[in-house]
């Protein structure tokens, strides 16, 4: 192979330090206004903390309510619930209508994968009003469980769709020789289909937690006591109407996205698998 | 071991009629080969047999129980697909005693070491079916069959995927294996070679119909229709439309070239080593022989050592 020129090499070089720049300078910046004593909006050019601090960490961690319980906690365990709540659910669910959705067909069928998608079509800010009635009337407002059915009727369905997607490329072949091998539908699908769409399911579940996790317009507009807050409603907290704490705002942040992190670390292995999945015929 | 017997066993999907009044009777310990071109309706009756499709006339009985309405996992058949549809998240071992886990077999571990000592598949017990060979796949797919000992094997075109030589030996393979464990088999193939070489009798379909059906040898000599005729032998018969007020059809290895009634002229020659393929010229009709020894050019003189007479409207062997 011939070895390419340098002002090849030296062009496609400068292209990747730009673009790695462009990706870990924002992150960069709230990192040094996270662990900067002061609240304020600095910009500089300089990305690297000057001086450091874990006084916004420790306010944001702090947080306390009015009784002097610790507020933080019980909101990252809202968070925590509701997220995790609407992942297991979400999967659960899409895994049994998938594989009905994907393997039978029956009346109706095309028009509920149509109606499924067209929940996803809709902004979070055209229902927050009707949903706030309904869960007004339901008694759930102010609730995990509450919030957990709005964030379902989004996720279900496009967890339905993608995990149709992918049992539609599991041979039929394999279930009907799990069949004559003297398996039952139900353990045909717990121990040969949804083995093998592991990595699929690994994928849809992390999707539906972030989705969950990153939510705000309707946690906001659902969840009035500061108890229930979830954890994006708590961040916008520090950017209000009169006066922006940044510090906070910027710590905030990090610990919020710590979670998605280390779960996408953990799981990379899978999402790299799920992602191209159904590219290759194993 | 078993019995299967079809009586007027029909398959319908909506208006499309594909399996049209199947009668058999296949006795303990038959092999059994389906054969005809794709889309006549083979892979359906075996598949109707394993109970993957329903039949929708007629009654089917494996080993005298009418198992119409009887669901796959209860009927006591072992399939081999011609994808092996191994279960790919499973080890050798794994898929093999998949269904005496099942079970829960108290002979399970032990089947599963007999099977793949039988089949020399004890090394790759552990492999997973993404690291095997074709070869050893289908292997392991016979191997899967066999552990569970079923009343009936179905094979469902097991060689297509293997290339040609590996499919010879896997051929002899599957007529030692049936030799030592005589379980009644019905195994599908659109192969003609496959199944004069594997079957104990034949089953010719065509159109959903059974056209034929008896030993190779039968089916090769006595052919019953012009459909037959063709289907079965390699290089298939020669059917001459002109020279008689009946279809004449002869094999290649019946045509004598010396002296004769019929003058034909040589248009290619076909060399194969020990035989050749001639391809003759009679009017306007063209006649493949099969030739032994010196090859023959220019105008001959043909004759036929056997011919067959077929009615030209509906194909029945007249003669």
């Amino acid at each position: 192979m011939r070895a390419p020129s340098p002002v090849r090499v030296v062009a496609t070089h400068a292209a990747l330090v730009a673009i790695t720049a462009a990706t870990i300078f924002p992150v960069l910046w709230v990192l040094k206004m996270a662990l900067s004593p002061s609240q304020s909006f600095t910009m500089s050019a300089n990305p690297l903390p000057t001086e450091v601090s874990t006084a916004n960490f420790a306010a944001v961690l702090g947080t306390q309510d009015a009784t002097g319980a610790w507020l933080f906690g019980r909101q990252l365990f809202n968070s925590l619930v509701v997220s995790g709540v609407t992942a297991a659910l979400g999967v659960a669910l899409a895994c049994t209508a998938g594989y009905a959705l994907s393997r039978w067909s029956f009346p109706g069928r095309d028009r509920m994968m149509g109606a499924f998608l067209l929940t996803q079509m809709f902004p979070g800010v055209v229902m927050a009003i009707p949903l706030y009635l309904l869960l007004d009337t339901l008694g759930l407002l102010d609730s995990l469980t509450g919030l957990v059915l709005v964030y379902s009727t989004t996720t279900v369905p496009f967890a339905t769709w993608n995990l149709k997607g992918y049992f539609d490329t599991i041979p039929k072949d394999l279930e009907e020789a799990a069949m004559l091998d003297g398996a039952s539908r139900w353990v045909t699908f717990t121990r040969v289909i949804l083995p093998l769409a592991r990595p699929a399911i690994v994928v849809t579940a992390l999707f539906a937690f972030m989705t969950a996790w990153n939510e705000f317009i309707l946690a906001a507009t659902l969840m009035g006591d500061e108890r229930a807050y979830t954890l994006p409603v708590v961040l916008n907290g520090y950017v209000g109407e009169f006066g922006a704490e940044w510090g906070n705002f910027a710590a905030g942040a990090i610990l919020v996205s710590l979670p998605v992190t280390a779960l996408f670390f953990v799981l990379q292995r899978h999402l790299v698998e799920g992602l191209t999945a159904g590219g290759v015929k194993g | 071991m078993a019995t299967l017997s079809f009586a007027g066993v029909e398959k319908r999907y909506g208006a499309v009629q594909v399996l049209h009044r199947v009668d058999l009777e296949v006795a303990d310990g038959e092999f059994i080969v389906l054969v005809g071109p794709s889309g006549c309706g083979k892979s359906t009756l075996l598949r109707c047999i394993a109970g993957l499709e329903e039949i929708t006339g007629g009654e089917l009985r494996i080993d005298g129980r009418r198992v119409n309405d009887t669901a796959p996992r209860d009927r006591d058949v072992a399939m081999v697909f011609q994808s092996y549809a191994l279960y790919p998240h499973m080890t050798v071992r794994e898929n093999m005693g998949f269904a005496l886990s099942l079970q829960k077999h108290p002979e399970a571990v032990a089947r599963v070491a007999d099977a793949a000592q039988m089949l020399g598949l004890t090394h790759l017990l552990d492999r997973f079916p993404r690291e095997l060979s074709g070869g050893q796949r289908q292997r392991v797919a016979m191997g899967r069959a066999i552990v569970r000992r079923p009343k009936v094997f179905l094979f469902d075109e097991p060689l297509s995927n293997l290339d040609a030589s590996l499919r010879n030996s896997v051929r002899v393979e599957l007529r030692r294996q049936h030799a030592a464990l005589r379980t009644t088999t019905v195994y599908v193939t659109h192969d003609q070679t496959e199944a004069l070489t594997l079957a104990d009798r034949i089953v010719v379909l065509n159109g959903g119909i059974v056209q034929q059906v008896g030993t190779p040898d039968e089916l090769y000599f006595e052919p019953r229709n012009r459909f037959v005729a063709g289907f079965i032998g390699s290089p298939g018969m020669n059917f001459l439309e002109r020279v008689a007020d009946d279809v004449v059809g002869v094999r290649p290895n019946d045509v004598r070239i010396g002296a004769g009634p019929h003058e034909a002229t040589v248009e290619v020659v076909e060399k194969l080593g020990f035989e050749a393929m001639v391809h003759l010229r009679v009017g306007t009709e063209v006649l493949v022989a099969r030739v032994e020894g010196a090859v023959p050019s220019g105008t001959v003189r043909v004759d036929f050592a056997r011919a067959y007479r077929f009615d030209r409207a509906t194909g029945e062997r007249r003669g």
